[in-house]
Parts: C-alpha cells; sequence; structure tokens
C-alpha cells in the first residue's frame, strides 16, 4: 500500500489511543489530587500533582507560555483536554484521528468511519463549563469508552489487510510508549517524608496508578497480596497476560513487523525483535537494581529508535539508489 | 431521452474529440493547419495554454485529450448546440455514475419497463484506455490516479475513480523521479509507476518545469514524461484547444483535419478582438451571454437578460479594457426539464455532458452529466454555482 496511507492509519490509532492514554493520565492526576497532601518547599512545584501531565508530555514551557502564573488544575485541564494549540491535548488528538480517517476513508470501513467522526462532533461541542459540571472523571471515562469502542468496531469489521496492520501497530506503539510514561509518575511524585514510604499515600498512589492502567484487579488477583513497587513493576512491565504491560505491548509489536518486514526493512524486525527479548526474558530483580526511572528512560529511548526506523521503512520511506534503479 | 438525441450525440461529440485531438498533435508539431490559414498563428502560439515545451513531442498514441467532456445543450425540438469543450481536467463522472446507482435503488421498477443503456462500464473503459496508452516496455502498466489532495473539491471524484479502477490514489508527494522513471512509494518499497491519470492542473504539475511555488507536484515529472517513461492522461497543453476563443475555429478543424462536415453547430460567437463584433455586442449587453475566454465554473460571465444595468455597465468597463478576453453569444433558450424544487415539480434549465474517453479507440459511454441549474429562469449550471445533477437515460433499443 501507499506509504502516506499506512502513516495516515498508523497516526489515526496512535491518536486515538493517545487520547485514551491521555485521559488516564489525567484521572490519575486527579485522584491523587484529591489526597490532603501538599508539596511544602517552594522550588518542589514541579512536584504538583497538577505537574505532572506537563512534564510527562514535555508540555511544561507550553503550558507557562499559555498560563503564566502558579499552575491551577482548572488551567491544567483547559490545557490538556481542550486547548486546540495543544497538540497532545484530547481534543487535538481526535481531530487529528478524524483528520486521519478522513484521508482514508476508503481504506476503513464504513462503521470505523462514522465512529470516529461522531467521536470528533461530540469532542468539537465540549467546554469547560459542560466538562465540570457533569465530572471530569466522567469525561474521562467517556474518551475511555470511545477508543474502546472505535478499537472494538475495527476488530470486529476489517479486512486483514496491510492497512489493518498499520492500524494494529500505531494503537500498540503508542501504547507501550504510554505504559512506561505513566509507570514514571511514581517516581516524579514526592511522599511527604520518608517515613510516609509505604504508608497510606504510598498505597493510595500505587493504586491510583494501577487503576489508571486498568490493572487494579488484575493485580489483586494474580498476587492476593498487598501493594509493592516490585510487584507492580512486575505486572506492568514484564508480565504478558496484562494487556496494557510493556511486554504485551511489544508481543502485538513484534508479532505485526515480522509480518510485514521484508528484506529491506529487516532492521526495523531486529530493533523490536531486542526489545521484546529483553522483556521477555527480563527479570524483576535487574530492573530495581537499575531504577525503575532509568529502565523505563532506556526502553522509551529504544522505542523511540524503532518507531524511527518504521518511519524509515515503511511510512516516510528513503530509498536508496539500488531500489530505485530498475 | 428522445432517439434523435441517442442517434446523434455519440456520433456529434466523437467527431469533434477526434478533431481536437488531431489539432493538439498538429499545433506541437508540423502546425499546418496555420500555415493553411485556418487559424491565425496569434491565436494559438500567443495563448496563454499554448505549452513551447510539449513542441515535437510524441505523445504515446496520438493520444492528447484521454477524457474530454462535451458541454451540449438543445434550444429547440432538433437543435443541438455545442457550448463548450472541456479537455483539461474535466469533472462530474463520478456524479453520473452515483446518480444512476441512486435511481435504480429508488425506482428499480422504471429499469425494469425500460431498456436504459447501462453506464456504469465507464471506469473500465477508463482503465482500459489509460492502459492502453502506457509507454512501450511496461507489458502490465501501473495506473495512479494523481490528485491534489482531501481539500480539493473534487476529491470525492479522484478516490471514487481510483476506488472503482482498482488503483492507487496518489498525491504529488507519494511520487519520486528518478533516472526520468517515475515510482510511488509504498509500505513495500518504491514501485514504478506508468502512467497517471492526473486530476492537477497544468501549472501545478512539475515545479521544476511550470509554477516553481507548486506543493501539490512531483519535481522531475515532466522530464519524465518527455522522456517517454510516464504517460499523463491528459496531456498538457490540451488547454490551448478548449479555450472559448479557439472554440469558435472547430467547426474548420473538423473539415481540416477529417474532412467531414461538422455534424454538430457551434453557438454562433462573437469574438471582441474584431472591432465590428465589439460595437455589435457593446450595443446589445443585454441580450447576449459574454464569458472570459479561459474562464471556468461559471466565473467571469455576463448574462445579459438576467443583469441589472448597473451589472452591464460595469461589465461594460471590464470589457473595454481589454476586449480579447472576452467572447459573446446568444443567449440561448436552453431547454427545461420537470425538477423537484421547494415549489414542488417545475421546468429548470439543463445542460448535458457527456464524456468522450480516448485511448486505442474513441468511445462515449451512453449517458453523461446533465446539469441543472437550480434557481428558477437561470441559466448557469454549474455546481459551484448552485447547480444540480440529474440521472440521464439513454435508451438502447425501439426507434
Amino acid at each position: 500500500m501507499l506509504s502516506r496511507s499506512a502513516n495516515n492509519l498508523y497516526w489515526m490509532s496512535r491518536h486515538i489511543e493517545r487520547a485514551e492514554n491521555t485521559a488516564r493520565l489525567l484521572d490519575v492526576t486527579y485522584r491523587m489530587s484529591l489526597l490532603p497532601y501538599r508539596v511544602q518547599e517552594s522550588d518542589q512545584t514541579w512536584a504538583e500533582p497538577w505537574a505532572l501531565p506537563l512534564v510527562i508530555n514535555g508540555l511544561a514551557s507550553a503550558y507557562y507560555e499559555r498560563y503564566p502564573g502558579p499552575i491551577s488544575s482548572d488551567n491544567v485541564l483547559r490545557f490538556m483536554v481542550l486547548e486546540p494549540a495543544n497538540s497532545s491535548s484530547l481534543y487535538s488528538c481526535i481531530q487529528a484521528a478524524r483528520e486521519n480517517a478522513r484521508t482514508e476513508r476508503g481504506a476503513i470501513t464504513a462503521e470505523m468511519y462514522e465512529d470516529i467522526n461522531t467521536s470528533w462532533l461530540e469532542m468539537r461541542n465540549q467546554d469547560y463549563g459542560r466538562l465540570h459540571g457533569s465530572g471530569v472523571s466522567a469525561f474521562f471515562d467517556w474518551v475511555k469508552l470511545r477508543s474502546h469502542q472505535f478499537r472494538g468496531i475495527t476488530f470486529g469489521t476489517m479486512l486483514r489487510d496491510e492497512a489493518y496492520s498499520f492500524i494494529r501497530l500505531g494503537t500498540f506503539v503508542e501504547r507501550a510508549d504510554n505504559t512506561a510514561r505513566l509507570l514514571d509518575v511514581k517516581y516524579h511524585t514526592l511522599l511527604p517524608s520518608a517515613a510516609d514510604v509505604g504508608g497510606a499515600v504510598d498505597y493510595y498512589q500505587w493504586s491510583a496508578l494501577l487503576r489508571s492502567l486498568s490493572a487494579f484487579d488484575a493485580y489483586r488477583k494474580v498476587y492476593r497480596d498487598l501493594i509493592t513497587p516490585t510487584k507492580v513493576t512486575e505486572l506492568l512491565v514484564l508480565r504478558q497476560d496484562v494487556p496494557r504491560s510493556l511486554h504485551a505491548c511489544m508481543n502485538d509489536i513484534y508479532d505485526i513487523l515480522k509480518s510485514l518486514c521484508d528484506d529491506s526493512s529487516i532492521e526495523a524486525e531486529r530493533l523490536a525483535g531486542e526489545l521484546h527479548a529483553q522483556l521477555h526474558y527480563g527479570r524483576t530483580e535487574q530492573i530495581i537494581e537499575l531504577g525503575l526511572h532509568e529502565y523505563l528512560m532506556a526502553f522509551l529511548e529504544k522505542l523511540s529508535k524503532l518507531t524511527a526506523e518504521i518511519n524509515h521503512d515503511f511510512l516516510v520511506p528513503v530509498y536508496s539508489q539500488k531500489q530505485v534503479s530498475a | 431521452m428522445e432517439n434523435h438525441f441517442r442517434r446523434c450525440v455519440p456520433a456529434r461529440a466523437c467527431q469533434r474529440v477526434r478533431a481536437l485531438n488531431a489539432f493538439l498533435k498538429d499545433i506541437y508539431h508540423d502546425q499546418e493547419i496555420i500555415k493553411a490559414g485556418k487559424i491565425p498563428e496569434q491565436q494559438v502560439l500567443g495563448n496563454k495554454l499554448y505549452r513551447p515545451e510539449m513542441r515535437g513531442f510524441n505523445v504515446p498514441g496520438d493520444v492528447y485529450v484521454h477524457v474530454a467532456g462535451i458541454d451540449i445543450v438543445k434550444t429547440d425540438q432538433d437543435k443541438f448546440y455545442v457550448l463548450e469543450d472541456n479537455l483539461r481536467t474535466p469533472s462530474g463522472v463520478s456524479y453520473m455514475l452515483e446518480n444512476r446507482k441512486m435511481m435504480m435503488r429508488l425506482f428499480p421498477e422504471l429499469f425494469a419497463r425500460m431498456p436504459v443503456a447501462p453506464v456504469d462500464h465507464y471506469t473500465d473503459v477508463l482503465l482500459d484506455d489509460l492502459r492502453a496508452v502506457a509507454p512501450a516496455g511496461a507489458p502490465n502498466p501501473t495506473v495512479v490516479v494523481l490528485t491534489p489532495g482531501s481539500y480539493n473539491s473534487a476529491y470525492f471524484e479522484h478516490a471514487f475513480l481510483a476506488q472503482q479502477m482498482g488503483v492507487e490514489l496518489v498525491e504529488g508527494q507519494d511520487l519520486l523521479v528518478t533516472n526520468d522513471a517515475v515510482y510511488m512509494r509504498t509500505t513495500r518499497g518504491p514501485k514504478r509507476v506508468d502512467v497517471i491519470y492526473r486530476r492537477v492542473d497544468d501549472d501545478f504539475l512539475d515545479p521544476q518545469a511550470f509554477r516553481a511555488d507548486s506543493i501539490v507536484g512531483v519535481p522531475g515529472l515532466f522530464a519524465a514524461y518527455r522522456a517517454g517513461k510516464v504517460t499523463l492522461a491528459n496531456a498538457i497543453g490540451t488547454g490551448v484547444a478548449d479555450d472559448k476563443s479557439t472554440y469558435i475555429y472547430v467547426p474548420e478543424m473538423i473539415r481540416f483535419y477529417l474532412g467531414e462536415e461538422p455534424i454538430i453547430a457551434n453557438v454562433p460567437t462573437y469574438r471582441l478582438d474584431r472591432a465590428d463584433d465589439l460595437k455589435y455586442v457593446l450595443d446589445h449587453l443585454s441580450e447576449l451571454v459574454v464569458k472570459e475566454v479561459q474562464g471556468s465554473g461559471g466565473y467571469g460571465m455576463l448574462v445579459g437578460p438576467a443583469s441589472t444595468t448597473g451589472q452591464i455597465a460595469d461589465f461594460r468597463d471590464r470589457i473595454l479594457h481589454n476586449p480579447a478576453n472576452y467572447i459573446a453569444q446568444p443567449t440561448l433558450a436552453l431547454s427545461t426539464c420537470p425538477t423537484y424544487c421547494d415549489a414542488g415539480i417545475a421546468p429548470r434549465h439543463v445542460d448535458l455532458r457527456p464524456y468522450v474517453l480516448s485511448g486505442k479507440t474513441v468511445t462515449l459511454v451512453p449517458g453523461g452529466l446533465t446539469r441543472v441549474a437550480l434557481r428558477e429562469g437561470s441559466l448557469v449550471v454549474n455546481s459551484s454555482q448552485g447547480g444540480g445533477t440529474k440521472d440521464t437515460w439513454i435508451l438502447e433499443a425501439g426507434d
């Protein structure tokens, strides 16, 4: 298929997945902000709960440009949900996904287009008053639901062709990236004092994180035990039966690339295989020893190398002289 | 549609396209028609749409106009006129196909009773013709449709035609040219392209050869075309033949190239660069239709009987400013067709655009796009001016 079409479809699903994960991140932020805990030192304002979504997405300076002054929950929500100028806002993600779908209308099913178009029309009519009036969590649930529904329609109606593969690839690449970033949230949150490690606030933060990745019940089922950082790490990084874990995402990415790659794109498959093996044969102790934050940063760097290779081989190809000398 | 029409239109439209095609070949080669004094040199070579870059270049199969739309009007029981020729990138054929689909869904019983000639094979004929004009040495040619992109008003049609033909719909950015060969960027590496059905105007096709500010074109495409490595449909430089000031010479072309008498009349046309024509037209502006010679889409025209004195005075100034930029024609009493509108069923003026396809042969799919001026009394049928369309039936048997 045309590279441009593959690129549009890949980004269509990445944008939808990003909207879902941003909603998850904002929801966990919102829950953490409800705790009776505030940063004391003035040089640590970046560790305020509402700074998290900005820090994690690298949007802090863009935010301060738009809303100078101290961070407020209202402004962060406005910026991350409704701001058209912020390309990572829910508004922009859904708009971009729908724009991608519109361009590739012939490659997707009518049900898919109608669904994504409906999401966009509803998103477009959203305003801050309504958002707040009906509760921000309800709105985040709506975003998650729209994402689930679009994925379900895709799964249930689309021909299993190359276009489908690129749509799925986009979903799992974005999900792997977002899960790693969400996990890293805990690294950025400070506890009031060292004595609070393992205390109520700590527990609440870990459980909010698990909930935001729909993994709280899975944790209970798998471990039947207290929530500990080591086990959360194992669950969300290494266990392949948790659908949003890094391992589960890499399983799908690796499988899809094995089916897509040929001789000229073997490097993409190799990079995916390497990253997959690291998760498949990894051990929790190694991660804890290295430090979860350092581990996740290394993972994100390799993932970004892989996505650059996917771009180069499939989506925005650069050809060698040999390939075009017919 | 009456039998008379069915008998005459195909022959008329095809004759015209054969002559226009011969004209294009001639003016980009030996220019016999100019030497014979049948058309002034200035009319051809001085035309902004004449492409000197095409001189001496042999297009595959000598076909310049692969797709032509001939606008025909009926003014009387048996009186048809060609209003204009569309030889660049005529659009609207998707409406012909979609209108038919819709009518068959809504009124299947009518089709059971009447022998309506099918039009659905249009895209098959088009694909066949495009493959027939592929460069030599491409036994299984790859055809693509080139669109300016999803923001173009005819994007729906581009996507529709590509999908119906089962070929890729590409934008300029999807193509690249290396060693004069054209490739498209695919997920399986570069794929060679042999024939481009382009819906991008000449000016924007190649920033290296034409307008440098084009962002929808393909750098190097014209060189590849001149090298005979890729075929463009329609050819570059066909606009000179559908210019409204060239129009008046078409009957002469038919006699000159085909040795036949034109079987369809032109609308009598006044050329405003002629002093006596200009004087007549200025005296009779309220009765005439005046058009810009390179205008299209119903823009830049004056319909005298439907205009206010102010509009007429305004247009008079524009004409006097550059008379050669205009032609004038009598206001034709266009035929009408019963049309569903706010007031119920009422007569509205129509014209007909059948599509003529040229590849190995010249063919006309038995149907066309009937355009309707939806405003009461209006004679402007262009969709960009609020016109509508209708399904058009050609009945097959029983003269």
